[in-house]
């Protein structure tokens, strides 16, 4: 749904439709509430004029009447707490499912949507979606079923002014026109208003969620004060935004609630002037006042409502921007196409960008099952780049990439999950424990998850810890070095038995030492086809073979021994050796 | 665990250091108030109490929007008075109609209304300057207190909790200030205002009806009680929500590569159907409130009129004062009512301002010194002297244990030992990332604790393993280094360290855009710019804590030249994961479980054949064992 050009009540007609079809049931019984809560009132401000002209302004003090009186005004007000019950109860799950709804549905996409959305987007611009942008999306809802039942209100209460006198009735109708004038010409000028708060609540979102993820370089730089500056500079902004649309909204609602005492106004100076001239009675004129109070609400909450409407719908596009973001991600087939042990490994003139900017033009490699082989080259050369497309994150530009001969598009992605395991050379551990971080839910004995930490050269250290393997770490937290982070990761990995394992500089953090025991742990316990980045002879030693990757394409291939005899590669590898050792 | 509510801001002020922070700091529960759910009830009153002591900018607003709230509900009142007023005697009355006394009061009725309007313009627009410019000062000053937090209480946070902490919670406050601030401003000088008019008609009936009302005073504060703790708790899972959300927004790769997103959406659903589950409970209490309050209204109501009518004689009160006196209590309903409405919404505020002081209770561990107390570093090359220094992580074990070494100016110091030997630690507390538990750092012959934080900033730089890039260009990252830097700066530094050519290969030079986190750089390619973002800085102590473990080598073959001129003419202390560093060093500090067990340079400890020489020789076992061939 394009959002522009199309009228601000059209928009929220259509907010309004999506949650009352997802949830009709609390939707209704809200609004039978709400009815229920219309029909108690005209009903006591009827009793209280019975009870005036029949009670209290009786010949003779008549205490029965006045103990029915008080008796049926209380049953009254029972009937209405139940209604007022009733439409709360029921309003508050619609607004609260309708958000979990949408924050459901937009957290879902979060993690469907390919990692190029992640690649351009801000994490705290997506915090500040579910959260805030869900919250004011819903706003409307409050009194939509309040809105809709003062309706009855007024048709009874303009029923019964016209009953009257039609004069009157035409009076009170005149006050809806004007209440739609004023709203129109509000909404318009909030609109714009509304979406930048939005914005800037985001902004401040964006700036808080980077300050605290770069926390230790922020400490290490001094840079707090700065940062603090940020802080407050995008809180500004969104004060000077909140500023603005407060004002727009001080002048609309008492506008709103002046609308129906003027209007009452007018009915006396008609009214009297009718019942002067004797065209009405006083008691009519009386009933028109009582009559006329009860318009009081309607208005209130109608204005109420149309106030909600910009901002709500303004909140509920940004959310929808991400909505509608297609997922692009092939669909499951359940079907298991690839064969049993080490897989081979086909890529064939790959092409793979970011943007408009090709990083891998034209890669061609061929693995075979069981093979080992390292991926050499310089900083930018396109190493990261080919093996997170062979884990299924990137999307191909052109060529092709096979899994012992199966074209990589036609694999089931959780078939590819399960034979692939790519480890980061960023470890990322989830603020859990250790073990949770290892299984990631593949539901691996304990043993398993023990021995996979075995390999990776963790097992030690993370007995170490507090509450051993179930200690939970942080984020990205001091808890664990960068290498003690790498190995729990790598663990990750091993645990899965993955038949294609991509080790992209996991180890780099990790001293020379733990590495080699690490690499001697993997020939020793892994039967699988391994794509190494390398930067350390001793690595590329371990490899059957070198892919040479230079300028997005690999330039060569063959032993560590036959690469040799190329000057860049000898250059290069021989720069590794000196850097290792000095 | 333990909320700490009972600690006074005040008392926390840097004025107690360096003297106070000599002793160990009392590190138990510091920052559990962040993440953790808070086990003591919240008490609205000492919310408000400390909430308005803690925002100056709450007390300088109120006086004029109080005003017009009286204003405004004294306007509020005369109109529908004055609508009866004419029904009684312009229209009613023994007269008949009396024109003139109808457009008379009509007139001023009018007026009444035009005036009532302004006046709440004015006090809306007061209202919402005041209400954002104490949001804006909280929301900064809890940023400001989360920056100084200890590394420690970052890590044991979850990014998106300490989001929450700074937004959600303030758009709580902020949606308090914009529907239910103004009701409290109005409707208690309206229900007092109608009840002294009332008084006019019967003192006996207007007591009946104020103690009927009375009653209710007990059902709400028994009902505030829990929905605050309903709120709470709505704001614990809020934060819950965010913290779950923030990780798998950042985790996006290894969820993708994992095949973790059928597990993580599980994750995120439990986290969003708990929230709405705290949350729909916390409404039954909204819901249940309102039909009560009326409840009682109506029995006030029907009491009035029964009374009335019973003893009408005794009260001295006749059919026309009653009518009226029953127009009165149906017009004390009304804002009752709305303060009924607005309980809910005042507590959920409430709750949300408990929890950002939870943050801005949560003790600060590196305390600065007093402006007057602190001292600044001398210029040049800083030597480092460390005596006797222990230091654990919270109540965990001791991470370094008796640490005294000297590390002359100008020296350039290799830390050496196996993966948690405490070299990390070690260098931030010379970066004063953190204090010692006991023992002292002495840089430049000051104590490091009275160094005053911009000396500090000048004067020492650490370059972290993590190598965190601000979503800028490059140019901004370099300068980043030092205020006031400019982009001939950054230039310079890129030159110094020999990094033209990698950067005349990137798409837009130094304007180039680094993505989140750096993300579109390479890990290697963030470290670089690290490095360049401390030559910027040219402090007088540089601290590298594995800081080129990822620098691509062909790169670092140049950076190696660089860094020996960016060593030059400064103390540099090198957390080190290669032998060059070591070899090349005046001095090795050998780590082991907290100790420094062996120091001395390179050659003397291979030759003392001790930890040291093990280590080298599994080193160079593994780095040297095929030299290539060609060169």
């Amino acid at each position: 749904m394009s959002a522009a050009g199309d009228g601000l009540a059209r928009r929220g007609y259509r907010l309004i439709m999506r949650s009352v079809r997802a949830h009709p049931l609390a939707h209704t019984a809200a609004l039978i509430g709400a009815l229920g809560f219309v029909a108690t009132t005209v009903g006591t401000a009827w009793l209280l004029g019975w009870i005036t002209d029949n009670v209290i302004i009786a010949e003779e003090a008549d205490r029965t009447g006045a103990g029915v009186a008080a008796a049926l005004l209380i049953g009254v007000s029972v009937v209405s707490g139940i209604s007022v019950l009733m439409r709360r109860w029921f309003l508050a799950m619609a607004e609260l499912r309708t958000q979990r709804d949408w924050r459901r549905a937009l957290l879902h996409r979060y993690i469907d949507l390919p990692m190029d959305f992640h690649r351009e987007r801000d994490p705290g611009e997506l915090l500040a979606h579910a959260d805030a942008d869900v919250n004011t999306a819903t706003m409307v809802l409050k009194p939509l079923a309040f809105a809709v039942s003062v309706v009855v209100l007024v048709i009874v209460t303009m029923g019964a002014l016209f009953a009257a006198h039609p004069l009157l009735a035409l009076i009170a109708a005149v006050v809806f026109p004007a209440l739609a004038v004023i709203s129109r010409f509000y909404t318009r000028r909030i609109e714009a208003p509304s979406a930048e708060v939005q914005r800037r609540v985001g902004e401040v979102s964006e700036v808080a969620h980077e300050s605290f993820d770069g926390a230790v370089v922020v400490k290490t730089l001094g840079r707090e004060p700065i940062e603090v500056e940020r802080m407050r500079a995008a809180s500004e902004r969104l004060r000077d935004e909140r500023i603005r649309v407060g004002r727009m909204r001080a002048t609309f609602e008492p506008a709103i609630d002046a609308l129906p005492t003027m209007g009452a106004v007018f009915l006396l100076l008609v009214g009297a002037w009718l019942v002067g001239r004797g065209s009405a009675t006083p008691g009519d004129l009386v009933l028109a006042a009582t009559l006329f109070s009860l318009l009081a609400l309607p208005l209130f909450i109608v204005g109420f409502f149309l106030e909600e409407m910009p901002r709500s719908v303004v909140s509920l596009e940004r959310v929808d921007r991400v909505l509608q973001r297609p997922v692009g991600a092939a669909a499951p087939t359940g079907a298991r196409l690839l064969p049993e042990g080490p897989l081979g490994l086909g890529i064939e003139d790959l092409a793979v960008g970011y943007g408009s900017r090709l990083v891998l033009d034209g890669v061609s490699l061929q693995v075979r099952a069981g093979e080992t082989v390292a991926l050499v080259g310089a900083t930018g050369s396109g190493k990261s780049t080919l093996l997170e497309t062979v884990a299924g994150l990137n999307d191909i530009a052109r060529g092709s990439i096979r899994l012992s001969g199966v074209q990589f598009d036609r694999i089931d992605p959780a078939e590819i999950h399960d034979a692939v395991a790519l480890v980061f050379q960023e470890a990322f551990l989830f603020a859990d424990s250790v073990v949770e971080n290892v299984d990631l839910q593949t539901g691996s004995a304990p043993a398993d998850v023990a021995a996979a930490l075995e390999s990776a050269a963790a097992g030690g250290f993370v007995d170490g810890l507090a509450d051993g393997p179930a200690t939970v770490v942080g984020e990205r937290g001091v808890t664990l070095s960068g290498g003690q982070r790498q190995r729990v990761a790598l663990a990750r990995a091993l645990v899965r038995s993955p038949r294609l394992l991509m080790l992209d500089d996991a180890t780099s953090a990790v001293d020379p030492v733990v590495e080699s025991e690490i690499l001697a742990n993997l020939r020793r316990d892994l039967d699988t086809t391994v794509l190494v980045v390398a930067h350390r002879i001793s690595t590329i030693e371990l490899a059957d073979r070198v892919a040479y990757l230079a300028g997005g394409r690999i330039v060569a291939d063959g032993t560590h021994d036959e690469l040799l005899a190329l000057d860049d590669y000898r250059s290069l590898v021989s720069a590794y050796e000196q850097a290792a050792a000095g | 665990m333990s909320e700490t509510p009972d600690i006074d801001l005040g008392r926390t002020r840097p004025s107690e250091a360096p003297a106070g922070a000599r002793s160990a700091p009392d590190r138990a529960g510091i920052g559990e108030d962040l993440d953790g759910a808070a086990t003591e009830p919240v008490k609205a009153l000492r919310v408000l109490r400390r909430g308005i002591a803690m925002s100056p900018e709450l007390r300088r607003g109120v006086p004029a929007i109080a005003a017009v709230g009286l204003f405004a509900a004294v306007g509020r009142l005369i109109v529908p008075v004055m609508v009866q007023l004419v029904l009684d005697h312009g229209v009613l009355g023994a007269d008949g109609y009396q024109p003139g006394v109808v457009w008379t009061l009509s007139l001023a009725a009018l007026a009444a209304v035009l005036v009532v309007a302004a006046a709440s313009r004015f006090a809306l627009i007061r209202l919402v300057r005041m209400a954002e410019s104490v949001l804006l000062g909280l929301r900064v000053r809890a940023f400001e207190h989360i920056h100084r937090l200890s590394l420690a209480a970052h890590s044991e946070s979850r990014r998106g909790v300490l989001v929450a902490r700074v937004t959600s919670d303030i758009e709580a406050m902020a949606l308090f200030m914009q529907w239910g601030a103004y009701s409290w401003t109005i409707n208690p000088v309206l229900i007092l205002a109608t009840l002294a008019v009332m008084l006019f008609y019967s003192w006996q009936l207007t007591l009946l009806v104020s103690v009927l009302h009375l009653l209710l005073l007990p059902f709400l504060r028994w009902i505030q009680r829990r929905q605050i703790a309903a709120h709470s708790r709505v704001r614990d899972r809020v934060a819950d929500t965010m913290g779950h959300t923030s990780e798998a927004v950042s985790a996006a790769a290894v969820i993708r590569a994992y095949g973790y997103r059928g597990a993580m959406r599980a994750r995120l659903d439990r986290a969003v159907d708990r929230q709405y589950e705290t949350q729909l409970s916390a409404f039954k209490w909204w819901a249940f409130m309102l039909p009560v309050v009326d409840l009682v209204s109506s029995v006030a109501l029907a009491a009035a009129i029964v009374a009335g009518v019973t003893w009408s004689d005794e009260l001295g009160i006749g059919a026309g004062g009653l009518v009226a006196f029953v127009f009165l209590v149906r017009l004390l309903i009304r804002p009752i009512s709305e303060i009924g409405e607005v309980f809910d919404n005042t507590q959920a505020a409430l709750a949300a301002w408990w929890k950002v002081m939870g943050v801005l209770d949560t003790p600060v561990e590196v305390v600065e010194p007093a402006p007057d107390e602190a001292r600044e570093l001398p210029d040049g090359p800083l030597p480092v002297e460390v005596r006797g220094v222990d230091f654990s992580y919270r109540a965990g074990e001791p991470v370094l244990r008796g640490v005294d070494v000297a590390i002359p100016a100008d020296a350039d110091v290799a830390v050496v030992g196996e993966t948690g030997s405490g070299k990390t630690t070690f260098a931030r507390l010379l970066a004063r990332l953190a204090d010692p538990s006991s023992g002292d750092v002495i840089i430049g012959g000051v104590d490091l604790r009275a160094v005053a934080p911009d000396a500090r900033r000048r004067g020492i730089r650490m370059v972290p393993q993590d190598g965190f890039l601000f979503a800028a260009t490059i140019e901004d990252n370099i300068r980043y280094g030092r205020p006031g830097a400019t982009e001939a700066d950054a230039a310079a530094a890129v030159e110094a360290l020999g990094l033209q050519r990698w950067m005349e290969g990137l798409p837009a030079g130094m304007h180039t855009p680094v993505g989140q986190r750096g993300g579109r750089l390479s890990v290697g390619e963030r470290q670089l710019v690290a490095l360049a973002r401390a030559q910027v800085a040219d402090p007088g102590l540089l601290l590298l804590d594995e800081a080129t473990s990822a620098v691509d080598p062909e790169t670092e073959e140049a950076l190696a030249v660089a860094m020996a001129h960016l060593s030059q003419g400064r103390t540099t202390v090198s957390v080190a994961h290669r032998l060059s560093t070591a070899e090349r060093a005046d001095l090795v500090l050998v780590f082991d479980d907290g100790r420094i067990v062996e120091q001395g340079r390179h050659d003397e400890l291979v030759e003392a054949g001790g930890a040291y020489a093990r280590l080298h020789e599994s080193w160079v076992g593994n780095t040297r064992r095929a030299a290539p061939t060609g060169r």
